[in-house]
């Protein structure tokens, strides 16, 4: 389908990355794409904030950009691309939709370093990054299993890939644990950021009989759904969502990436950048647990806070045997844990969970 | 006293000169816009309007207007026939989206093949199934007299489920470690959308749309159906008198701005956008509709207004970058693009007066 001509391919190639290497000398170049508004209160206001928290570290000696609102696909690709021209030295590519367009660029770009949120492409300037979210979920999902007074806790769920589907197995078990009694209803809404869909989905599952609302959605939305029908707590996510404090917020999960997007700024000052693949949780500091409100009664949080230790201490994972699948088949063993390999590709639901990962 | 006078027929001088006007407009008010928010407006409007062309980096910019304008262009094009005819095709986005999951459809299912037949019955499979979406609207205005806004409206939802079904289900990359979205088409080379020359931006979506303005603009000035539709635009009545009839009409253009949108899908999909994911589709079908009024629906104007219209995305982009404007004041300068557009027209209806008040 081409009449190319490697001649040309050659040439382009020499001038972009001739052009990208001409422009990185002084001050260090940080650009970040980001796949919401800055103010969406959620996922990419988080990563905003470690952009922030790179100038406040670096100060004079680096220069930050971003551009925000940048759609998957072919707008990505020339965002990056502009980017590298303009001589950025560390791009970050916040959404998991970004993974082949990154890739690409990177092939163009080779003295460009990439780093490249929740996907699994990687290349030698291509590192890629991600937090344990289903951590935080585990503290969370016992904090929703101890205040249903329903049983019934509702689950507004993104997209059918393993690190949403983890969230829900982990928040899941770890309700069972303290409440036996308790039952799962997840609505699967295909949008990170949608505050329309994400608040009739909140509405559906208060009409169901949720009394707890766990979101893995990045807008407000839900928590002013659950605020409106009184009575239904629910959490920040991936920012702590804390003007929700009086009302239905109780707790958040909260993606911390500033000491890792200054850790790599540094190794590429330094010279000492490689790629590689990172996925840190509690333990870390990259996943953190938002402050309890007082609708937690004391006995509960004390045993939240007991779980986020020894989460962080590494005592405890929380995906640890015996657990069996949906189908009833075995999965892990007694005090068997679950290696990232299998955690990473996580494409099933947990004995217990009822209805069907959509496919 | 200033007064408006209609004028008997729209002057074509000021036809000629508005869309000028109203660029230049909307640089003062934008500017301004921009000098508020505290950044330097002759700057952002450099940014936005002449580096891309003749910056330091046109030799990448340039050819991805192309890339950017080619489906705006292709999806205007088809859409303008019917919006002349007073046929109001508002659905593209759901031709498009089916357009490309019928062609990238037919590569995925022959994976892998080398056949060079392949990329053309794509093409083919991808105007057929674009085609067949605006049937609906279509049929069911011709049998049942239904509104064909809202039901090609509504069909975008349904349009947009399926492909997030096809993305997670059917069409998924058995190799791509449980997450959601198609093979990727660059990978697989029989089935990729290549640009016809590399660094140029030209692939075939885009030789499609030049190839459909020359159409349309022959179609519209030489041929009895051209003359079918305007007539049929200007006075439908006169136009059944005339022979018309409208129900062939209301098939002909729903069907064929259908099949340019469902084209325009498929070669995006399977070149620039590379692949089918949950939510590959960009608003292209939507932004078509204001790329179409943008060029008074006329088919030069439609690429003028494209290329535009790209402009401005991909200047809006470098305005962000190198100025830190936030992205809602680059749609809020493409906003007033249009808003300007339509405002001033009213120069090229109405003759303003100015008169000394009489006394009496």
């Amino acid at each position: 389908m081409k009449l190319k001509t490697i001649l040309t391919g050659a040439a382009l190639a020499v001038g972009l990355a001739g052009a990208a290497f001409a422009g990185s000398h002084g001050k260090t170049k940080v650009g970040f794409v980001y796949v919401g508004p800055v103010g969406d209160g959620g996922w990419t206001f988080e990563h905003d904030q470690g952009r922030k928290a790179v100038e406040a570290a670096f100060g004079d000696k680096v220069e930050t950009s971003y551009i925000e609102n940048v759609p998957e696909g072919p707008d990505a690709e020339r965002v990056m691309t502009q980017m590298a021209l303009k001589g950025a030295d560390l791009i970050f590519t916040t959404s998991f939709g970004y993974m082949d367009a990154t890739i690409n660029v990177a092939k163009k770009f080779p003295n460009v370093k990439f780093e490249h949120a929740t996907g699994y492409k990687r290349a030698d300037n291509v590192g890629t990054y991600s937090a344990r979210f289903y951590e935080g979920r585990a503290v969370q999902g016992l904090i929703a299993g101890r205040m249903t007074k329903s049983n019934t806790i509702g689950y507004i769920a993104s997209f059918p890939i393993p690190e949403v589907v983890r969230g829900i197995n982990s928040a899941y078990l770890h309700a069972k644990k303290v409440n036996p009694d308790v039952d799962f209803k997840v609505v699967w809404v295909f949008t990170w950021f949608d505050p329309a869909k994400e608040a009739d989905a909140a509405k559906v599952l208060i009409e169901q009989g949720a009394d707890v609302i766990l979101q893995h959605t990045d807008s407000t939305a839900p928590l002013a759904a659950a605020a409106e029908a009184g009575n239904v707590i629910g959490f920040g996510q991936a920012s702590d969502m804390a003007e929700y404090a009086d009302g239905p917020r109780v707790s958040s999960i909260i993606d911390n990436w500033a000491p890792y997007y200054v850790a790599r700024t540094k190794a590429v000052m330094d010279g000492t950048w490689t790629s590689d693949d990172t996925w840190d949780g509690i333990g870390a500091g990259m996943v953190k647990i938002g402050k309890m409100t007082d609708k937690i009664p004391a006995d509960v949080q004390a045993e939240a806070l007991a779980l986020e230790a020894s989460i962080a201490s590494g005592e405890y994972k929380p995906f640890t045997g015996p657990i069996k699948k949906q189908d009833g088949s075995d999965w892990l063993a007694e005090g068997e844990t679950a290696d990232d390999g299998t955690l990473a590709g996580m494409d099933f639901y947990v004995e217990g969970l009822t209805g069907d990962i959509p496919n | 006293m200033i007064r408006l006078e209609k004028r008997p027929s729209p002057s074509r001088f000021w036809t000629m000169l508005t869309p000028v006007l109203a660029v230049v407009l909307t640089m003062i008010a934008g500017g301004l816009m921009f000098a508020i928010l505290g950044k330097p407006p002759v700057e952002a409007i450099r940014t936005i309007f002449w580096d891309p062309l003749f910056g330091e980096f046109a030799y990448y910019f340039a050819p991805q207007l192309l890339v950017k304008a080619g489906p705006l262009i292709l999806i205007a094009i088809g859409l303008s026939l019917g919006f002349r005819a007073g046929i109001w095709n508002i659905g593209a986005e759901g031709q498009y989206i089916i357009g490309a999951l019928v062609g990238g459809g037919v590569g995925l299912a022959v994976y892998p093949s080398d056949s060079p037949f392949l990329f053309p019955l794509m093409v083919i499979a991808g105007g057929l199934g674009g085609f067949a979406w605006a049937m609906i609207p279509a049929l069911l205005r011709t049998a049942f007299r239904t509104n064909e806004i809202l039901v090609s409206l509504l069909l975008v939802y349904v349009a947009e489920n399926i492909m997030a079904s096809m993305a997670l289900g059917l069409m998924r990359n058995p190799d791509g470690a449980g997450f959601p979205g198609s093979r990727n088409f660059k990978d697989y080379p029989a089935a990729f959308n290549d640009e016809l020359v590399t660094g140029v931006g030209m692939h075939w979506g885009v030789l499609a749309a030049f190839i459909a303005v020359i159409f349309a603009y022959i179609l519209l000035q030489r041929h009895m159906l051209g003359f079918q539709i305007k007539l049929t635009g200007q006075s439908p009545r006169a136009a059944v008198f005339g022979g018309v009839r409208p129900a062939r009409l209301v098939i002909f253009c729903l069907g064929i701005s259908g099949m340019l949108a469902g084209l325009a899908g498929l070669f995006e999909v399977t070149g620039p956008s590379g692949q089918i994911t949950t939510d590959f589709n960009q608003g292209y079908g939507f932004t078509a509709i204001i790329v179409a009024f943008l060029g008074r629906l006329h088919p030069v104007g439609i690429l003028l207004a494209g290329l535009l219209m790209a402009l401005t995305y991909i200047g809006g982009d470098a305005a962000q970058l190198n100025l830190g404007l936030p992205s809602s004041a680059i749609q809020a300068f493409q906003g007033m693009l249009l808003f300007f557009l339509l405002g001033v027209d009213i120069l090229s209806n109405f003759r303003i007066r100015f008169r000394k008040r009489e006394v009496v």
